[in-house]
């Protein structure tokens, strides 16, 4: 994975905390990374590592602690006001819960066109042409459904309204923040195959985060695996699943649950649960639940190191390829 | 053992008078489960799964719901049974668990004290063997410090740990059938392995029959001995689990399966999407219910519904006109 343009996004040191009750809670802590133009980054990671907060501070809908998150070159985490407004619209945000993510007292179109009233980019016969390429791109009928409200679609429906939204600025990157998780299986195949197609159409990037392993295999170039709002490993997609480096990873695809009644039954199952981010262990972080943790482990955080050309773990034991 | 199954249901149909007119979420659904089985009901939101499940607990509410059919539990008809008499079902033969446990939980009180009350009431205990039995079922669930956890308020506990106390209250009673609707839906798929983990070895352990409703084909693949694979109301397929993802014969069940993403699929592998959407069901034609969905839908299939039928193999049922053919015929069916 070697890099000859300069990277669309690039992170740094990333944290992001919050108060809670005299505390303070360290949601996501010093991740770094970097997507390429047109690649799929998936996030994944049990629920409260961080992943939702990362894409939000990615965006700026919360303000990050330290790091820097720089588009194109532009360093988004300093700039204020107009050009911070300016360089933001570059990037958008899809939600989880299509439904209520959508103003339910406004028509289809009219949700649709939202960001280009507020930018004032197109009126009259334009925004009108704009919404209809955009619903029948994501394969609404415009005719049809364009008049109607939020509550006569279906979930589905709802996220492929949500999707044309976010493509009205034409951003040059997504964040899918767990955009397929409320969808059945056979209307989370069509949003994914849409992505994928409105992907190769608009040269989008993508963040795509999500907890189930499969979809996200399914969509991304690399993954980032988090835990406890840090990036605990980083590959392509395959490597990552094929050989597991982080002890985590390792035992997060053990728990998989796959659609294959041949899968072996006796896997490794993860134990326990994510401790509180308020209070993490020492050390490294994973290690109270981790098979493999040793004082080391307990004394000295590991740092993130390359195991193989674009393949980072933070892990002091990482495991190698079986074969 | 006596060689009637523990749970045979029959010609089961449950309809809810709506405005817009009868709406049949439950139609015509036949099946049987024996004794220490799990069957595993598989189907899209809306495909009537939670109506299924209370109606086999006898949960409907009489009015303005019809239920028609037979539903035999260990010899008992649920179907029509006096609410005094479904309460001896639910105290001794059968019980549930339903997806959120945060519906099933007080959430002003401890948990250890909502376990206590089911024993105390439903089973006559006194104090002092009610607090020490459910200390003793919080443990067997899993949580770990159960004496602890006893005093624990819902609140102060995680979804996957509300789940684990929830099972606790449902194996009270040691009902001999299980019925799980959505248990680990919204849990960590962490979570989730460690709970189905948990009821299978309850179910081993406790010599329980489960019913593990689920939208989720990666949640029965391997947990489940038969499959019942639903589509808006009826079945579409029914069998044992590998013969049913190996061998389906009805396109539904196909379509399921390969729009699942797999792990074992290349990133960008396309998905064979099912088009359209499940149907209203208060507005549904004659004929087989996924014909507006189904690229082998015939004139007749829009006309009349085709009724399960066995295929080589007599437990193993379909519903359909134009079914698959063997299994090396059918694309996909093999990986
Ligand atoms: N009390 C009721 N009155 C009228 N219609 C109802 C009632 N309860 C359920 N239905 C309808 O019955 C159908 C089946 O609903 P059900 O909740 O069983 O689906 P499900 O398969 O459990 O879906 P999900 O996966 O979303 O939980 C739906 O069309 C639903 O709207
Ligand atoms: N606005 C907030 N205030 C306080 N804590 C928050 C807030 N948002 C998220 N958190 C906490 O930050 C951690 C990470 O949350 P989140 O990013 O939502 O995780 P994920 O998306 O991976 O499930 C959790 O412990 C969560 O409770
Ligand atoms: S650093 Fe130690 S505890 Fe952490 S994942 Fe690696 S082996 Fe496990
Ligand atoms: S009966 Fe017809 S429409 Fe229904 S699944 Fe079979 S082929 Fe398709
Ligand atoms: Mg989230
Ligand atoms: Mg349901």
């Amino acid at each position: 994975m070697t890099e000859t343009t300069s990277p669309l996004l690039r992170v740094r040191d990333l944290s992001v905390t919050f108060p809670h009750h005299g505390h303070t809670l360290t949601a996501v802590d010093g991740v770094s990374f970097e997507v390429s133009r047109g690649e799929t980054l998936g996030v994944v990671g049990e629920s409260g590592c961080g992943k939702s907060t990362m894409g939000r501070a990615l965006m700026r809908i919360v303000e990050a602690r330290t790091g820097s998150v720089e588009l194109a070159g532009v360093d988004l985490t300093t700039l204020r006001g107009r050009a911070l407004r300016e360089t933001r619209r570059r990037m958008q945000m899809i939600f989880q819960d299509p439904i209520s993510s959508l103003n339910p007292r406004r028509r289809i179109a009219d949700i649709v066109a939202e960001p280009l009233d507020a930018w004032k980019s197109a009126a009259g016969a334009e925004r009108e042409a704009t919404v209809e390429r955009l619903l029948r791109e994501v394969g609404i009928d415009p005719a049809l459904h364009g008049r109607r409200y939020p509550r006569q679609f279906s979930g589905g429906q709802c996220q492929r309204i949500s999707i044309a939204r976010a493509l009205a600025m034409r951003p040059e990157l997504l964040i899918c923040d767990e955009v397929v998780s409320a969808l059945d299986v056979s209307v989370q195949a069509q949003i994914l195959n849409l992505l994928e197609d409105l992907k190769a159409e608009y040269g989008l990037t993508l963040i795509f985060i999500a907890h189930d392993l499969a979809v996200v295999k399914n969509i991304s170039d690399r993954i980032a695996v988090m835990y406890l709002g840090q990036i605990v490993e980083l590959a392509p997609a395959q490597v990552l699943y094929d050989a597991p480096a982080h002890p985590y990873t390792a035992l997060l695809l053990g728990s998989a649950l796959e659609a294959d009644p041949d899968q072996p039954r006796e896997r490794t199952v993860l134990q326990g649960e994510p401790p509180s981010p308020l209070d993490p262990p020492s050390g490294c972080r994973f290690r109270t639940r981790c098979p493999d943790a040793t004082d080391l482990c307990a004394r000295e955080a590991p740092m993130p190191r390359d195991v193989a050309p674009g393949h980072r773990v933070a892990c002091h034991f990482p495991r190698r390829r079986a074969d | 053992m006596s060689d009637q199954p523990l749970l045979s249901v029959r010609h089961l149909s449950t309809t809810f008078a709506t405005p817009a007119g009868p709406l049949r979420a439950v139609d015509d659904v036949s099946f049987d489960l024996d004794a220490h089985e799990t069957l595993g009901i598989v189907g899209e939101s809306g495909s009537g799964k939670t109506v299924l499940a209370r109606t086999l607990m006898g949960l409907q509410p009489r009015l303005n719901v019809e239920v028609t059919g037979s539903v035999q539990l260990a010899g008992h008809e649920v179907v029509g049974a006096s609410t005094a008499r479904l309460r001896e079902l639910w105290s001794s033969e059968v019980a549930m668990v339903f997806q959120d446990p945060m519906t099933s939980l007080n959430p002003v009180m401890r948990v250890g004290r909502q376990i206590d009350e089911v024993l105390r009431v439903r089973h006559g205990m006194d104090r002092a063997a009610a607090r020490a039995r459910a200390i003793e079922l919080l443990d067997l669930v899993g949580i770990p410090s159960a004496a602890q956890r006893y005093r624990a308020y819902p609140f102060e506990l995680s979804g996957g740990m509300r789940q684990r106390v929830v099972i606790a209250i449902a194996l009270a009673g040691q009902p001999r059938l299980l019925i799980a609707d959505e248990p680990t839906t919204g849990l960590d798929v962490t979570i989730q392995a460690q709970i189905l983990d948990l009821l299978d070895t309850l179910r081993a352990q406790l010599g329980m029959s489960v019913v593990m409703i689920t939208h989720d084909l990666g949640v029965v693949a391997t947990r489940t001995s038969r499959l019942l694979v639903m589509y808006a109301g009826r079945v579409a397929e029914t069998g044992p689990t590998g013969d049913v993802f190996r061998h389906h014969r009805m396109p539904y069940t196909r379509a399921l399966l390969e729009s699942s993403p797999k792990l074992s699929n290349a990133p960008h592998t396309r998905l064979a999407a099912i088009p359209g959407q499940p149907p209203n069901l208060a507005r549904v034609g004659p004929g087989c219910h996924f014909a507006p969905r189904c690229d082998l839908a015939s004139d007749r299939c829009r006309e009349v519904a085709p009724a399960l039928e066995p295929t080589e193999r007599p437990d193993h049922l379909f519903a359909c006109w134009h079914p698959l053919r063997t299994p090396s015929e059918t694309p996909g069916a093999s990986s």
